[in-house]
């Protein structure tokens, strides 16, 4: 029997008051795979990474990490997400606190980890991503960039099994978004599985193992990026590709 | 001019720094006048005689000061017991109220019905209430001293007011920052209270230190009790001597502490405008 794959959306719904945002949505990441979410602005990219790190309730379906149903109730939803990091398109470290207090501080208060311990491993990664110097700034005091960078190293921290990337370059300056999808590569490289909602064409097209376009809360269509990219199969897709492409994203 | 050139401005810097030095002259000059006219005509009206005697007798003042110093030194007490206890009671009745989930909804209907009930009471009711109504009903192992519950009064009356203040500065927290913190493992008080309160109440201390200038007034109440406060100690000589200098014994202690808050805060207020418009927050 194979092994279930690392993460599994099952019949997932969700709704917001009157709106039904996820639709019976299924969807499965194998471990190591890199899983592109795309699709229209409103489709439901946010709301399934919300979901699957537990920061939202699903009405019904599962949501499976390693073969156990995590969205059911029983679950110690803080242990979950600490094996489920996720990264926000308007990077969210905390304005009150340097980067390293920022990085440091699930270490220190949800895993109960001493601040030396966990310093010595935010200066690690800090340094691997080009923050060394930005331990003890602000995150006022820094690019929206190395605000990015730092948010991901917060939610590596945890050493999560699978993160989740929401945008994370749509609220950068073109010049900057650069140097964060050189970080995701890099995540890529070393065999992090990643689920990453997306506006970056080329970048999917780049790093994704499965490109997912989303609609009316389900994934329409699934496939390797060159299939996905070069031969759509549904009309919604062919559709939301040319207007991309007219806008000059592929 | 952007707010961010000048930091530290007070209001009374203000006057001053406006048109520079012919300014500064007509500032002087204008402000000379206008008050020498006003004592003057105060002064020479024909019942000056008299208010001069009732209010601002110097003999009356000098006898009444120890004892009403000695009474304000209980307000003094008041001010500083209460300036401890609301802001701990107020925080947990905001954190109460910001709690999520279900599983929360009779402590979140709790605060809700606190903050109601104690916000619709005038002060000085709630200290009659407690300051009498208490002691009266002689129950074991409950406090029979009035000035143990016109505290008691004060901190449940100003705490609901002050856990509005903080339930404010909560819900002007992005919720994004509360997801963040959540997606961390952080539990729920652990979000709230590393990553929540901090920026809620650094958005709040402006109104918090208005609140304390206020409190510090309205500890004068406690006197309806008969407890011995400054305000008390007046009334007992005045309905003595037929003299009113000794509430003005009493006005001069409580303007001492608060013209100088009110001036620190105004000035803390205008700085922290001006310091969150230079960081873009
Ligand atoms: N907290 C919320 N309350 C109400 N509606 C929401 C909320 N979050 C998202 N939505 C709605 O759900 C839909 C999907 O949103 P989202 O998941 O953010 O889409 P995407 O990330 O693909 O742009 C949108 O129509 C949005 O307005
Ligand atoms: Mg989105």
């Amino acid at each position: 029997m194979a092994a279930a794959p690392k993460l599994e959306l099952i019949d997932v719904h969700k709704s917001y008051g009157d709106k039904r945002v996820l639709n019976g949505l299924s969807l499965a990441v194998e471990e190591h795979e890199i899983v592109c979410l795309i699709g229209p602005s409103g489709c439901g990219k946010s709301t399934l990474l919300r979901c699957t790190d537990l920061l939202d309730p699903i009405e019904s379906g599962e949501i499976r990490l390693d073969g156990d149903n995590i969205a059911d109730s029983g679950t110690d939803t803080n242990a979950v997400r600490r094996r489920i990091g996720i990264v926000f398109q308007s990077f969210n470290l905390f304005p009150h606190m340097s980067v390293m207090d920022n990085v440091t501080l699930g270490a220190r208060r949800a895993q109960g980890r001493n601040r030396r311990e966990a310093e010595d491993q935010a200066r690690e990664l800090l340094a691997r991503f080009g923050l060394a110097d930005k331990a003890d700034a602000y995150p006022n005091k820094i690019s929206g960039g190395q605000n990015q960078r730092a948010a991901i190293v917060r939610a590596l921290m945890s050493e999560p099994e699978i993160l989740l990337l929401d945008e994370v370059t749509s609220a950068l300056d073109p010049e900057l978004v650069g140097e964060v999808l050189g970080v995701i590569r890099e995540l890529a490289s070393r065999g992090l599985t990643m689920v990453l909602a997306t506006h970056e064409m080329g970048f999917a097209r780049d790093v994704a193992s499965t490109v997912s376009f989303l609609h009316e809360g389900q994934v329409l269509e699934s496939g390797p990026p060159n299939e996905l990219f070069g031969s759509p199969q549904h009309e919604r897709t062919q559709q939301f590709l040319r207007r991309v492409t007219e806008a000059g994203r592929l | 001019m952007s707010a961010g050139v000048a930091p530290r401005r007070s209001a009374v810097s203000e006057f001053f720094e406006q048109e520079g030095a012919r300014a500064g002259v007509i500032t002087v000059v204008s402000t000379v006048a206008f008050f020498g006219v006003a004592i003057v005509a105060v002064v020479s009206s024909p019942n000056w005689p008299r208010v001069r005697d009732q209010f601002f007798s110097w003999d009356d003042f000098v006898d009444a000061f120890p004892s009403v110093i000695d009474g304000f030194w209980l307000n003094v007490q008041l001010f500083f017991w209460s300036m401890l206890l609301i802001p701990v009671v107020a925080l947990i009745v905001a954190v109460m109220r910001s709690l999520r989930g279900p599983a929360f909804t009779p402590i979140r209907l709790l605060s809700v019905i606190y903050t109601d009930v104690f916000r619709g009471i005038p002060l000085i009711l709630l200290i009659l209430l407690l300051g009498f109504g208490v002691p009266a009903l002689q129950i074991q192992g409950l406090p029979t001293s009035s000035t143990v519950w016109g505290l008691i009064a004060l901190t449940l009356s100003y705490s609901a007011y002050t856990a509005e203040i903080y339930r404010s500065g909560i819900d002007a927290v992005p919720e994004s920052q509360r997801s963040s913190a959540r997606s961390l493992g952080l539990t729920q008080f652990q979000s709230l209270r590393f990553a929540i309160l901090p920026q809620a109440v650094r958005n709040v201390v402006p109104a918090l230190m208005n609140t304390v200038v206020s409190l510090q007034k309205d500890v004068a109440l406690i006197s309806v009790l008969g407890v011995r406060d400054a305000t008390r100690e007046a009334q007992i000589i005045t309905s003595r001597t037929f003299n009113y200098t000794p509430f003005l014994a009493a006005t001069v202690l409580f303007l001492a502490v608060s013209i100088p808050l009110t001036r620190y805060v105004d000035w803390y207020t205008s700085r922290d405008r001006s310091e969150r418009s230079q960081a873009g927050v």
